[in-house]
């Protein structure tokens, strides 16, 4: 019943539809269903600053914007950097009573180019200055708003287009870089994953998010039918498929304690992720245990951070 | 007014605090330092009410203040050569969302080879990023210029952003007497920042959105007029500030212009020594002036040419290669008002003080008597080049 409640309130409470509908977004994107859910538990007292990409491109054709919140698009690489810059104003305009003191979410939103790439320099500095700012990644796992080309957080294996498979050539021939990681090791209050398939996880994310004070981070897997070659209507069926083969893990790390928030009992085969996808329909058996290898590892050392940080 | 003995660099971040600047953000660059330094002292201390930054870059430095700036807060950034180029996207950014950042520019020169000495080509290469551009001849003209910059980019006409040229090491890090004004007189003159437009989840706007091939021409040209008409309200406040502070600015400063058929042409701290050159060439009875640029953007055109009165011959000296150009920008930008305006006058660029290279008064009076010839297949000449 409680879950139900919160489904309601966020769902069909017409007043936190904060990014409005009538955006340019492809047909089945997950990216903008997860700023959606994001800004309904955020609320209205936030400003947002986001990159260059996807969602800024389908939300702000002047003079057109389907923001009905206060608003920044800079540049690709300095979201983080903007984000300080508005929490330092508020900060010294509430401290000199240029503005009415109240608790203002200062969050800035950028892809997985723009963060685990290009932006990571800014973000770093961020992180480490302790600014309270919420910082979400919306990983779609390739630069899809110039056509699909790979990022650090491409998976392994995947065809982009400047990662095509090819007689000498896997696809992408590296692995993610472990943003999420990258944000811990700065030491901020909060760390999280979220996928917008699992949506009381990603609400309840946010919520504790928005509390902190001080940086948070949150990485969320934004399933892209457009770039990942899949039907439209699979992207959430797709983001449940990430999280319970573990190649996609829900968890948090509060204060440094790594905690899952979403254990399936078992794992499926990553196979059942990867089959249906048409950026992995080039994998042979063999490199599909590969991935399903390090994925298995990647798991267990995530478990064991969970067990060694546990208060 | 206090007069003290004080480095300019630190003279700088004292008129910033005059300005009662909100968020300070900045990354160190020599031979910037020391004012950034200064500030971040007297916020350490208390005495400035203000934020400091230590952003990890310039880029961020820049990107910083434009997201406070656009949250309603006065900011200041302070960068030199290299820095500035690290902020180069932005610069357009700022000056596109029309953010009144200010930003003191300690000119060095760009690499490679590393110099950390004065000259103009950080500021020449980033001349067209839509900010107002000022420069200084001396310290106190560095206190005052910053200032009028916050009372120019923040009025209601303008919502620009404006960089303060001052020169590397020959400005920023000598000791001069300066007049600092009371921060009372500074706060009649200089009301706190009231924001037209910004981020307020009272009133959400929309910054940065994108523009389509039938808006950008529209948005790009509203832009262009606000920088052109800028020049007006430079005029104002500049007149403005004089009569308060007793020290009046134009926006073409000219020395012995009276009786003159020759002048030079130029910008920045280089000018004291030309003055020097006039004067003794006055005592040897040759009427010599100076047409110095303190506005380079929006250019001064019609000050410009009202400079001219006499002359017949212009020695046009700049600090910065012309990278492949014809002629150095200022040059450039001169000949193309004589030829447009059909002016009858002779103009000739010279290139000098690149890299912090010294220029005496003696080299700029030889150019006037002795004018050297133009560099083999070129139309300027590099003053001192060794083949």
């Amino acid at each position: 019943m409680k879950i139900l409640k919160t489904l309601e309130k966020y769902m069909e409470d017409p007043s936190l539809e904060l990014v409005a509908s009538g955006h340019r977004a492809c047909q089945g994107c997950a990216e903008v269903l997860a700023l959606r859910m994001a800004f309904k538990v955020l609320g209205k007292n936030t400003i947002v600053a986001m990159a260059t990409g996807c969602m800024e491109i389908i939300s702000t054709p002047l003079p057109i914007t389907c923001w009905r919140l206060p608003w920044i698009h800079v540049a690709f690489e300095n979201t983080a950097a903007v984000a300080s810059g508005i929490e330092s104003a508020i900060r010294i305009l509430m401290a000199k009573g240029k503005i009415d003191k109240k608790w203002i979410n200062v969050v800035g939103v950028a892809g997985d180019g723009g963060t685990s790439d290009i932006g990571l320099q800014a973000l770093s500095g961020a992180l480490e200055r302790g600014h309270r700012l919420i910082y979400i990644c919306l990983d779609n796992e390739a630069y899809m708003n110039t056509g699909v080309q790979r990022s650090s957080s491409t998976p392994y294996g995947a065809s982009t287009t400047t990662s095509p498979p090819g007689k000498k050539s896997i696809g992408q021939s590296t692995w993610k870089k472990d943003m999420p990681k990258i944000a811990v090791a700065h030491n901020i209050p909060y760390v999280a994953t979220a996928c917008p398939s699992y949506p009381f996880d990603l609400f309840n994310k946010l919520k504790k998010a928005k509390e902190k004070d001080g940086p948070s981070y949150i990485h969320i897997l934004s399933v892209c039918p457009t770039g990942w070659r899949i039907p439209s209507e699979m992207a959430i069926e797709y983001g449940r498929l990430a999280v319970r083969c573990g190649m996609f893990p829900l968890y948090e790390v509060e204060d440094g304690v790594y905690k899952m928030t979403f254990k399936p009992d078992t794992l499926i085969p990553v196979e059942e992720y990867i089959k249906g996808q048409g950026r992995f329909r080039h994998l042979t058996e063999k490199e599909i245990k590969e991935i399903q290898q390090r994925v298995n590892s990647e798991w267990e050392k995530l478990n064991k951070l969970c067990e060694i940080t546990k208060p | 007014m206090k007069r003290k003995g004080i480095e300019v660099s630190k003279a700088i971040a004292e008129a910033a605090k005059l300005a009662r600047v909100e968020v300070v953000s900045a990354y160190p660059i020599t031979p910037q330092t020391h004012i950034v330094e200064h500030l971040a002292e007297l916020v350490a201390n208390g005495e400035l009410e203000a934020v400091y930054l230590n952003v990890e870059s310039e880029h961020s430095a820049l990107s910083a203040c434009v997201g406070a700036a656009a949250t309603g807060a006065r900011t200041f950034t302070s960068t030199s050569a290299q820095g500035l180029e690290l902020m180069h996207e932005i610069l357009f950014i700022t000056s596109s969302l029309r953010l009144p950042v200010v930003m003191v520019l300690v000119n060095r020169a760009l690499s490679a080879p590393l110099s950390i000495w004065c000259d103009h080509s950080d500021v020449m290469a980033a001349r067209d990023c839509g900010w107002i551009m000022l420069f200084c001849e001396n310290g106190q003209e560095a206190v005052d210029s910053l200032i009028m910059a916050y009372r120019i980019a923040e009025d209601k006409r303008v919502l620009l952003p404006v960089i303060v040229n001052v020169d590397g090491f020959t400005l920023s890090h000598v000791i001069e007497p300066i007049e600092f004004p009371e921060q009372d007189e500074v706060d009649r003159f200089l009301p706190p920042y009231e924001a037209l437009f910004k981020l307020d989840p009272e009133r959400p706007v929309t910054f940065g959105a994108y523009g389509m091939p039938e808006i950008y021409t529209e948005a790009k040209y509203a832009q262009e007029m606000a920088l052109v008409s800028s020049k007006k309200v430079i005029k104002e406040v500049m007149e403005e500030f004089g009569k308060r502070f007793g020290r009046e600015y134009k926006v073409v400063e000219t020395y012995n212009m009276e009786n003159s058929k020759v002048a030079f042409v130029s910008c920045g701290s280089i000018n004291e020594n030309i003055k020097t050159a006039i004067d003794l060439l006055k005592k040897d009875g040759l009427d010599v002036g100076l047409i110095s640029l303190r506005l380079f953007r929006p250019f001064p055109s019609e000050e410009f040419l009202e400079s001219l009165k006499n002359v017949k011959r212009l020695i046009v000296v700049e600090r910065s290669m012309p990278q492949g150009a014809t002629n150095t920008p200022i040059f450039n930008e001169i000949c193309a008002l004589i030829f447009t305006r059909k002016l009858d006058l002779t103009v000739e660029n010279y290139i000098a003080g690149l890299g912090g290279r010294d220029v005496l008064p003696q080299e700029f009076l030889e150019l006037v008597v002795n004018p050297p010839e133009k560099d083999h297949g070129r139309e300027y000449k590099v003053l001192g080049v060794r083949g």
